[in-house]
């Protein structure tokens, strides 16, 4: 019992920080706030298919992208009010997955890996490639955020609708990951030969978990066009899903909050580390090596091995 | 009523003849028992009626309906369940998580993301009377991996069995265990139902006997012979087939 | 006329491609990883074999340090950073990519920002006339070598009793040990020789390709999916990939250089959709 009061009372101070947050930051680290809070749901909607559902993607930016650039090709080229492109967005992104996730199913592990870098980086080449409409390299600029009643150019009001949104997106997450759908991922995950003989029509499971992941990961998509007010090429670009595979497994897979911790620390560290010297890349690196060595689970993994032995004391 | 009929199925991997036109009528409610030296083709014969590997010729009916080409879970839904020979579960889920699943998948409910109070309580209670009976109550919140070879191999026959199956397929449920284990496992095939069809393959003649109301001896993918245990006993071919195996 | 010299052009990128591929191929035919420090092993190939040119003016020293100093790399990141993620995919990732990461930043710090080039070695300077035009004797010298090297570890997969044990996939490490082979020196020298192709391959590059930041990235997607359009675990793949993708890019650059990139992503992704497991992969 106390352990679980335990979590609710991390989860009610970790919310209260937040909220509280640019109260006492200023402009530019509430912007990266804003950032951490964006990468991190985009961590967590890989999680859902990797860490739960057991299949590792290299193409996770094309529903991150599409509906980034749904945003901007909505509100840029057509006109439509910035708050109507979002659920646009989002249902663009779930459609990618719903179209891609029958060619990728039928392979898993490693070759599942390339069907989705391969699927994602066509998505990237027709973004790169095609001027008239998306300007190509150049990228798309201009795009306005949402007003609903007030601006949220503001600095702190765009972190408290990034927050709001990351948060409810956190709780169906959650909520999905405990409910019986999601303990059959894991069962999926674990065994699928297993599941089978159990009953379960492990290819309706996977693909239902491929377009929750990728209608979560365009949200992500959709805010991060707001935060930058800009939408380029780079978002569908295979750096893009390799980040958020390092996100996920740095925190931690299977956690939920594992990746997102790992995405708040990776682009955190992306910031601080670059202030401090141009070999911030060599110190990420450096940093990923370490972290596989000392925290093969990820960082939350270290977490519970602590409170493991804590609690065997 | 005939629980399953195998009829003239074949199976060949590249030239390797594994099943050779074997016919097989399993009654209702009856204990069969599939015997025969590594290689005779019991466990590809187990999974051609699981639907794990698909004939190359001949069918399989389950009560009557044809499930030759059926998928594995389907024919989990008509009321076949199986354990596995290498024993086949979720090394990083629970005990309780595991039997919850294998509950969830004979409810035959569909997805549900949204798991009712009432709903939940009602399965934690079933789930807990399974591990009970099975012994493993006190393991219900331990991880599967950390489980003994022998609390596994009973946990996977726990799984099969909580969807109450029409017909059970046991795939060697004694091997590699200890003697007192062998005995519980025994005892609790013999309590099961006697609705319940079963098939199991066997290696430990004392078991086989024990437990079978027919036997059928394989061998190199044929059926060799089949009867009770008074016809297979003196069959003169099993004896040479088995002292020839030694 | 004009399509003989694309084909050629497409067939002395292919086999840098192969060279590349067959590497990779390698490591995750017997160990399951996929190396995501590949390009890193091109690029710092590359690089050294440069700054020893530099010193020497010896093509030939030149592809041996190279190739010498990044097999030991090789085989120091293997030995002590991979092998204890022996089949545990997440961590293998998170180490490789932090490698690449690594190397990445090394070399930008050692040899900058600014494209090199190798100087053509001597013997190959000057080119053969065909037609109206002429074709340079390097590139003619990388489609051979391309093909003395597919043609070597042909021999050796086939030929060889090691080049056996590679073909068999060595799926289970326990039936490799009782067989009597060091299943850890095996891994260790198979990773490092991969890592020694893809040098060889950056410094014949040097020549035609350039060395710069970013190569290291960009020369691992074309191996990916070269890789992957062939299929994983293949030599034959490797070759049947590398030379296809090559002449697909280079076609593509010049019929449609708007949509170059996608004229590679595009056939990959059908490949793939098509048969999963590449063209010549195993299930």
């Amino acid at each position: 019992m106390t352990a679980r009061l335990w979590s609710i009372a991390g989860a009610a101070a970790v919310l209260v920080l937040l909220v509280a947050l640019p109260a006492f930051l200023r402009e530019y680290s509430i912007a990266l706030a804003t950032k951490m809070l964006i990468f991190a749901l985009f961590a967590m909607s890989l999680d859902l298919l990797l860490g739960y559902t057991g299949l590792a993607s290299l193409g996770h930016a094309a529903y991150f992208g599409v509906a980034a650039y749904t945003v901007a090709l909505l509100v840029v080229r057509a006109g439509v009010s910035s708050g109507l492109a979002f659920p646009a967005a989002l249902a663009a992104a779930a459609v990618t997955g719903a179209v891609f996730a029958p060619l990728a199913l039928r392979a898993r592990g490693s070759y599942f890996l390339m069907i989705t870098f391969a699927l994602s980086q066509v998505v990237w080449s027709v973004a790169f490639g095609w001027r008239t409409l998306t300007n190509g390299d150049d990228g798309m600029p201009n795009v306005v955020r949402p007003n609903f009643g007030f601006s949220l150019d503001n600095t702190a009001a765009f972190y408290y609708f990034t927050l709001a949104v990351v948060g409810v997106a956190t709780v169906l997450l959650a909520a999905i990951v405990r409910s019986p759908f999601g303990r059959a991922l894991r069962g999926i995950r674990e065994s699928e030969s297993r599941m089978r003989a159990l009953g379960f029509d492990v290819w309706r499971y996977q693909y239902v978990a491929f377009v929750l992941s990728a209608a979560f990961a365009g949200v992500a998509g959709a805010l991060y066009a707001y935060y930058n007010r800009f939408v380029g090429p780079e978002y569908l670009y295979v750096i893009q899903s390799a980040e958020a595979l390092i996100m996920v497994i740095l925190g931690g897979a299977g956690t939920l909050i594992g990746p997102a911790v790992g995405a708040g620390v990776i682009v955190f560290l992306e910031d601080f580390i670059s202030s401090l010297t141009q070999h911030w890349v060599l110190v990420l690196g450096v940093i990923y090596v370490l972290v596989t060595l000392f925290a093969p689970r990820g960082l939350i993994g270290l977490v519970n091995d602590a409170r493991r032995r804590l609690s065997a004391k | 009523m005939t629980a399953l009929t195998i009829d003239n199925v074949s199976k060949n991997f590249g030239g390797v003849a594994a099943l050779s036109g074997i016919s097989l009528d399993i009654e209702s409610g009856e204990r069969r028992v599939l015997l025969g030296p590594n290689g005779a083709g019991k466990t590809t014969l187990f999974h051609t009626i699981s639907g794990n590997v698909v004939p190359s010729a001949g069918r399989i009916m389950l009560f009557g309906a044809d499930i030759t080409r059926l998928r594995p879970d389907r024919r989990a839904r008509l009321g076949l369940a199986r354990t596995f020979q290498i024993t086949n579960l979720f090394p990083r889920l629970t005990v309780l998580e595991s039997v919850l699943l294998a509950l969830d998948g004979a409810s035959g409910c569909g997805m549900r993301l949204v798991a009712s109070p009432s709903n939940a309580r009602v399965m934690d209670m079933q789930a807990h009377g399974l591990l009970e009976r099975w012994g493993l109550a006190e393991a219900s919140s331990r991880i599967v991996r950390t489980l003994s070879y022998g609390e596994q191999r009973q946990l996977e026959i726990a799984l099969a069995l909580a969807g109450k199956p029409r017909l059970l397929l046991l795939d060697e449920p004694t091997a590699g265990l200890s003697p007192a284990e062998t005995r519980r496992v025994v005892a609790m095939v013999h309590e099961l139902p006697r609705d319940m069809t079963i098939v199991m393959i066997e290696h430990d003649m004392d078991v086989a006997f024990e437990l079978a109301d027919r036997i059928a001896v394989m061998h190199l993918g044929r059926l060799i012979a089949e009867g009770d245990q008074a016809a297979i006993r003196s069959n003169q071919q099993v004896t040479d087939i088995y002292l020839g195996a030694e | 006329m004009t399509w003989l010299i694309h084909i050629l052009n497409g067939l002395a990128f292919g086999m840098l491609l192969f060279l590349l591929a067959a590497g990779l191929s390698l490591i995750y035919g017997l160990m399951r990883i996929l190396n995501l420090t590949h390009g890193s092993f091109y690029l710092v190939g590359g690089y050294i074999g440069l700054t020893v040119m530099q010193f020497t003016g010896s093509f030939v020293l030149a592809l041996i340090a190279a190739v010498v100093v990044v097999a030991l790399i090789g085989a120091v990141i293997e030995r002590f950073f991979l092998r204890r993620f022996h089949l545990d995919e997440l961590p293998q990732t998170l180490v490789t990519f932090g490698f690449l990461f690594i190397f990445s930043d090394l070399s930008l710090w050692i040899w900058g920002g600014n494209p090199l080039m190798l100087n053509v070695p001597h013997i190959f300077q000057g080119s053969v006339p065909m037609g109206y035009y002429s074709y340079p004797y390097y590139r003619l010298f990388l489609i051979a070598v391309g093909f003395v090297v597919a043609g070597g570890l042909w021999w050796f997969q086939e030929r060889t009793r090691l080049g056996t044990m590679l073909r068999a996939g060595v799926d289970d490490a326990e039936i490799a040990r009782a067989l009597g082979i060091n299943v850890s020196l095996l891994f260790t020298l198979v990773f490092a020789a991969g890592a020694a192709l893809a040098a060889f391959a950056g410094v014949l590059a040097g020549p035609v390709l350039s060395l710069y930041p970013g190569a290291d990235f960009e020369v691992l997607i074309f191996a990916f999916v070269v890789v992957v359009v062939g299929g994983l675990g293949s030599l034959r793949g490797a070759l049947a990939g590398a030379l296809l993708v090559g002449i697909i890019d280079d076609f593509g650059k010049a019929f449609f250089p708007q949509f170059a990139l996608f004229t590679v992503f595009v056939p990959m992704a059908v490949i793939l959709v098509m048969r999963p497991t590449g063209l010549f992969g195993r299930q």
